[in-house]
């Protein structure tokens, strides 16, 4: 399982990234890098300042220094449609599914980005316009089958069940067709066996070139699923490096048990 | 009984223009959650421009549809550039002000309109020509003219369009999205701010369109028009549910049947002490009972806090 990172080319390169909230400083100079084809985990205790960091990447939130290189171009922090057209997806540890639009029409307005149908195409139904919207419908429903909740398609989004709106939450995310897949705590709430599946469709998700950045409490699935993975605690990142060795840092083992054990 | 049918004709048609004018409010509420209270102004805008070029046109020799057809392709562009532009101006500096803010710019943007369109256009009222054949049809013992079926097919064909356009195309998923959670829908690839431009742009065309109903409806037009009108349509939306399309499309209707019957029956009913010259008091009436009794509106739903 620990296999060395061979982080042969950064997808993603983070520097010196700082956020502060009024007085407290929920992110210090947090440098980290994430190369294509890895699966990244992003661990820490409760208010390290992980979903902070998620936030910044993805563009809810600009930070106060620091900049993001995303696949060789500067990221535009703080603009969220911009930085999901350079390509990075994310979901949400509470789930933010548009609930009372379709699973199907959930997916796709993730397509929204890579469609271009304008209002006089809609107003025409030109061919063009008709070929993209059966294409939009056809991704649509080869996502939901990828994550396995094809059956539910037509339902609206708060009838599904818990695990089910991850899952489709992370198909929304994956229409957009991104390069980094970025998953806030997405086993929260699931019992062993709806993990166990989650697992397998983050490592098919890899398997199928998208790199993924993990947040996960569930210290056991980010060690058992992670390539490499990076610890905060209170803002500053106190280890990076593959599961095994990350484990046995005394550093981290203090952060997890308090001062008193370690 | 004929009385009775007849009301309804003239509700159905007066309910059509409300309709209209109703989407407008409830587009931009379910959007912005804000109350664009100068859109009865854009009505007013558009059916100005509308009189402007179909007065114009009336001695051309076109035929009056033909002539009707002209001034709504005048007065649309008119509107959606009016819309997009008071979007601009008055609103988006004050998308993250306290609610009071937007509010009161639109009631200034609403006097603004009213002044200017007053200096160029008089503050008489402009007879609206006679574009269609006046010879009235009978309908089970009512009376419906030509003006008044081109009204309610017009409107209903514009509305299924919206409808359209708000279910099935890509940009309609786009302002659902960015209904339901703008953060979220950005976070989509979707550009919020011009999803919000493109709102005001269709709901300001509607407006247009109502515009050049509601003059012909009652071969009237001025500068003050848009003032009660708005405020009706504006009860239209509360009663159907306010941010509900469908809401605003049977609000519309049913005020103005209310309307309608209401006036055309009151005399009757007070014995003569009220005459339908109280018209305007149905539906501020009805705009307490539904604040009263269902806040929602008939089709709303409980309003959840966005997450």
């Amino acid at each position: 399982m620990a296999r060395e990172a061979s982080v042969s080319e950064v997808l993603l390169d983070a520097r010196g990234i700082a956020k502060s909230f009024g007085g407290v400083q929920a992110l210090r100079d947090v440098s980290l890098t994430i190369g294509r084809g890895e699966i990244y985990g992003l661990i820490g205790p409760n208010g390290a300042g992980k979903t902070t960091f998620f936030n910044v990447l993805t563009g809810l939130y600009s930070a106060d220094s620091g900049e993001v290189q995303f696949d060789g171009a500067r990221l535009d922090i703080g603009l969220p449609h911009l930085v999901t057209r350079q390509g990075i997806a994310r979901t949400f540890q509470n789930i933010r599914l548009f609930a009372n639009m379709s699973a199907l029409e959930n997916v796709m307005v993730g397509r929204h980005l890579r469609s271009h149908a304008s209002v006089i195409g809609a107003v025409l139904r030109n061919r063009a316009t008709r070929r993209e919207e059966a294409d939009i419908v056809d991704r649509a429903h080869r996502l939901l089958r990828y994550v396995g909740v094809d059956a539910r398609a037509n339902d609206l989004a708060r009838h599904l069940s818990y695990g089910d709106q991850r899952r489709l939450e992370i198909a929304r995310a994956l229409a957009t067709e991104p390069k980094l897949l970025a998953l806030d705590e997405p086993a929260a709430g699931m019992n062993a066996t709806e993990t166990a599946s989650l697992r397998q469709l983050v490592e098919s998700i890899r398997a199928d070139g998208v790199t993924v950045l993990l947040i996960e409490h569930d210290v056991k699935l980010v060690m058992g699923l992670c390539d490499r993975v990076a610890v905060l605690d209170y803002g500053e990142k106190i280890a990076e490096d593959v599961p095994d060795r990350v484990q046995r840092d005394p550093k981290v083992v203090e952060a997890y048990l308090g001062g008193a054990l370690a | 009984m004929d009385t009775f049918i007849q009301q309804i004709v003239n509700g159905l048609v007066l309910g059509s223009i409300y309709a209209l004018v109703a989407l407008g409010y409830t587009m931009v509420y379910g959007i912005l959650g804000l109350i664009n209270f100068a859109h009865g102004e854009v009505v007013m805008v558009g059916a100005l421009t509308a009189l402007s070029i179909v007065k114009a046109l009336s001695g051309s020799g076109l035929p009056g549809p033909v002539i009707a057809l002209l001034g709504l392709m005048g007065a649309i562009p008119v509107c959606m550039a009016l819309g997009f532009t008071i979007e601009r101006v008055a609103y988006r500096p004050l998308r993250n002000a306290p609610r009071l803010a937007p509010l009161i710019t639109a009631i200034g943007v609403s006097i603004v309109l009213q002044q200017v369109m007053m200096l160029g256009w008089g503050s008489t009222y402009l007879s609206f020509p006679a574009l269609f054949s006046e010879t009235p049809h009978s309908l089970m013992g009512a009376h419906i003219n030509d003006l008044q079926i081109m009204i309610v097919c017009v409107a209903g064909a514009t509305m299924a369009g919206l409808i359209l356009l708000v279910q099935k195309t890509r940009i309609g998923r786009a302002m659902r999205a960015a209904a339901e959670n703008p953060a979220m829908a950005s976070l989509m690839g979707v550009n919020v701010d011009r999803i919000i431009s493109f709102t005001f742009v269709v709901g300001s065309a509607l407006a247009a369109v109502a515009g050049l109903m509601v003059s012909a409806n009652y071969s009237i037009a001025h500068y003050s028009m848009g003032f009660m009108l708005g405020l009706k349509a504006f009860t239209a939306a509360v009663l159907g549910g306010i941010g509900n399309l469908a809401g605003a499309m049977l609000g519309g209707v049913l005020l103005g049947l209310i309307e309608s019957l209401g006036s055309g029956y009151i005399s009757d009913l007070t014995g003569g002490v009220l005459g339908s010259n109280y018209r305007d008091v149905f539906a501020f009436f009805v705009l307490i009972l539904v604040l009263v009794l269902r806040p929602s509106g008939l089709m709303g739903e409980q309003v959840s806090e966005r997450a």
